[in-house]
């Protein structure tokens, strides 16, 4: 492959891989920093506002995510040069639909308190943006490990920020953080409830509805924050050695 | 006689807040009159939160502090939300309300004259929202309290370390309150009436609390730093409003003079929905605006889940403001509508 080709496939290369050489390393800063699906693409925000009352439910529905954004990546990529443009999508949401169907059974087999809490949260995977949104602009124009790992990471920065946001809320709103790890590993894991604050009120609007809308708003703007002094940093780095020159 | 030209310069925003914090001084000593002197401590919270809190909004933002901070309208938000709240509300809750008011009602949205809700308010709703009992425990008037706390022991109940165990034995249900839950069990308003917390027209001691308001209020119009489309077109709505229920079945409902005088209508009517960034600019919008408040008003206060409603009728009514505006434009003289 020529030098220019090289180049052209660099420029192109977050919304297009066609070309062999595949960058993991940016897979993985964009899924969790770059282009983060929470915080930057700002998709998938139902689940982001609704379910981060904790942090161990914000995690576990973001994990869930992953696993099923992780497979329908995987599964699209091999099937991308044989299914016709015009009807893409219904046969995107149906591998998908089949995917979380599977994650939905099986965690109402074996973590059944933790499916009751979750509830509809599960089902609605299907209708979450983030992982149409990777499959359209990522598994149907790449091979299947690169489109694993970018469902993997692009879900896994989305965990985190359900995570992060799980936690702010319910310490803020309750005092206390991983409540509700039992559901997951079971009754003796209730002894891991830590109790930030003891003998809390409890300010109930980090709970409600708005505490989301503040908590991610507040998580956006730190975000941005570290983005645009970064940047800066980064300008006057490339500033000072032309001085030097000159 | 004066001599021409008759050319007088608007007020200074500095002046008008002053001038609103003149009005509120009755209102203050009736506060201390009925419920002691624990008010003057919850403005003097409220009143330092504010302002700390304005100063760091400032800074953070880049923008000049002094001005800003001398203008008086944290001053005016802090008083307003502590005039909201029960009189014997720990500290932490006052420090709260008001740094949410200042910090994200009326800094993040760009600071004076760009919030597009009450802060007061909005710092009243999260509290109410957030600490319902805390809210809603109201302590009895001096005249009908069981024990007379003396000021030391008032201060015990707002910087104790955990008060609301022993809050029971000094608060009283507010006459709203009080009126809500007995019209559920059946008794009919003449019988509720007759209980000690209510006066010859409202809330015993309350009344005159309220009555101050209505002083400072038309201090306010005297001076025309309101007009008077707001505060009458609130009241009349919510006499009518109520006059209609009481007229239908007064067994059940409450009579208008009792909605006038009870709880936040006089408040509400003079100081917070007369805030002159979140409502409405031109008169008619006012008129619409007002009626909007005083029939939410009423309706939550009737039918909702909260013993009052002026608070979220300001706000939902603030949400309305830009449509209010956009259809009450007035026609320019000469132009064809």
């Amino acid at each position: 492959m020529s030098e220019a080709n090289q180049e052209v496939a660099q420029e192109a290369q977050v919304e297009e891989k066609s070309s062999p050489k595949v960058f993991y390393g940016d897979i993985v800063g964009n899924g969790l920093w770059k282009q983060n699906p929470g915080l930057v693409q700002l998709l998938g925000l139902c689940p982001t506002l609704a379910m981060t009352v904790s942090l161990v439910n914000g995690f576990s529905l973001g994990v869930m995510t992953a696993v099923v954004m992780a497979a329908s990546n995987a599964s699209v990529a091999p099937i991308r040069q044989w299914v016709p443009t015009e009807i893409r999508i219904p046969v995107f949401i149906l591998i998908i639909a089949a995917l979380v169907t599977i994650i939905d059974l099986s965690m109402h087999a074996y973590l059944q308190s933790l499916h009751a809490v979750l509830g509809i949260f599960i089902p609605l995977i299907v209708t979450n943006c983030i992982v149409l949104a990777r499959v359209e602009a990522f598994a149907a124009k790449n091979p299947v490990v690169p489109s694993a790992l970018d469902g993997f990471m692009m879900g896994f920065g989305l965990s985190l920020v359900l995570a992060t946001l799980g936690g702010i809320r319910e310490i803020i709103g309750k005092g206390t953080l991983f409540s509700g790890i039992d559901l997951v590993f079971g009754p003796s894991a209730k002894s891991m409830i830590l109790t930030i604050i003891p003998d809390y009120h409890g300010f109930l609007l980090a709970i409600l509805p708005p505490g989301a809308f503040i908590g991610l708003a507040s998580l956006i703007a730190t975000r941005n924050w570290l983005a645009q002094r970064k940047a800066a940093r980064e300008a006057a780095m490339s500033v000072a050695p032309q001085l030097a020159t000159h | 006689m004066s001599r021409s030209p008759y050319l007088t310069s608007a007020p200074s925003v500095s002046v008008i807040m002053i001038k609103v914090l003149l009005a509120l001084l009755p209102a203050v000593a009736a506060y201390v009159w009925v419920f002691g002197p624990s008010i003057l401590v919850m403005l003097i919270l409220a009143s330092i939160t504010a302002l700390s809190a304005e100063a760091l909004m400032l800074k953070l933002r880049n923008r000049p502090i002094k001005p800003f901070l001398m203008d008086g309208s944290a001053l005016l938000t802090a008083w307003l939300l502590a005039l909201s709240l029960p009189p014997l509300a720990p500290w932490w809750l006052v420090v709260v309300g008001t740094f949410f008011a200042i910090v994200i009602a009326k800094q993040l949205y760009g600071g004076l004259g760009y919030n597009p809700f009450n802060p007061a308010m909005v710092g009243y709703a999260v509290l109410l929202i957030s600490f319902p009992v805390i809210m809603t425990h109201w302590p009895a008037p001096i005249e009908l309290a069981q024990a007379k706390l003396s000021f030391a022991n008032q201060l015990e109940y707002i910087f104790g370390a955990s008060n609301s165990m022993n809050l029971d034995a000094v608060s009283m249900a507010t006459p709203l309150d009080y009126l809500k839950t007995q019209l559920t069990l059946h008794h009919s308003v003449q019988d509720i009436v007759s209980a000690a917390q209510f006066g010859l027209l409202g809330a015993k001691g309350g009344e005159l609390i309220v009555g101050a308001y209505l002083i400072g209020g038309l201090y306010l119009l005297q001076q025309r730093l309101i007009t008077w489309h707001l505060p009458i077109a609130f009241l009349a709505v919510l006499a009518l409003m109520a006059g209609a229920f009481y007229l239908a079945d007064p067994t059940r409902f409450a009579n208008p003079l009792f909605h006038l005088f009870t709880g936040a209508s006089m408040l509400g009517a003079f100081f917070i929905i007369t805030d002159p960034v979140s409502g409405p600019t031109t008169p008619k919008g006012k008129l619409v605006f007002a009626a909007g408040i005083a029939v939410l008003t009423y309706l939550i206060r009737v039918y909702g889940g909260y013993p009052d409603g002026v608070a979220f009728s300001v706000l939902l009514m603030n949400m309305c403001v830009p449509l209010i505006d956009a259809w009450t434009q007035p026609r320019v003289f000469g132009h064809q509508k």
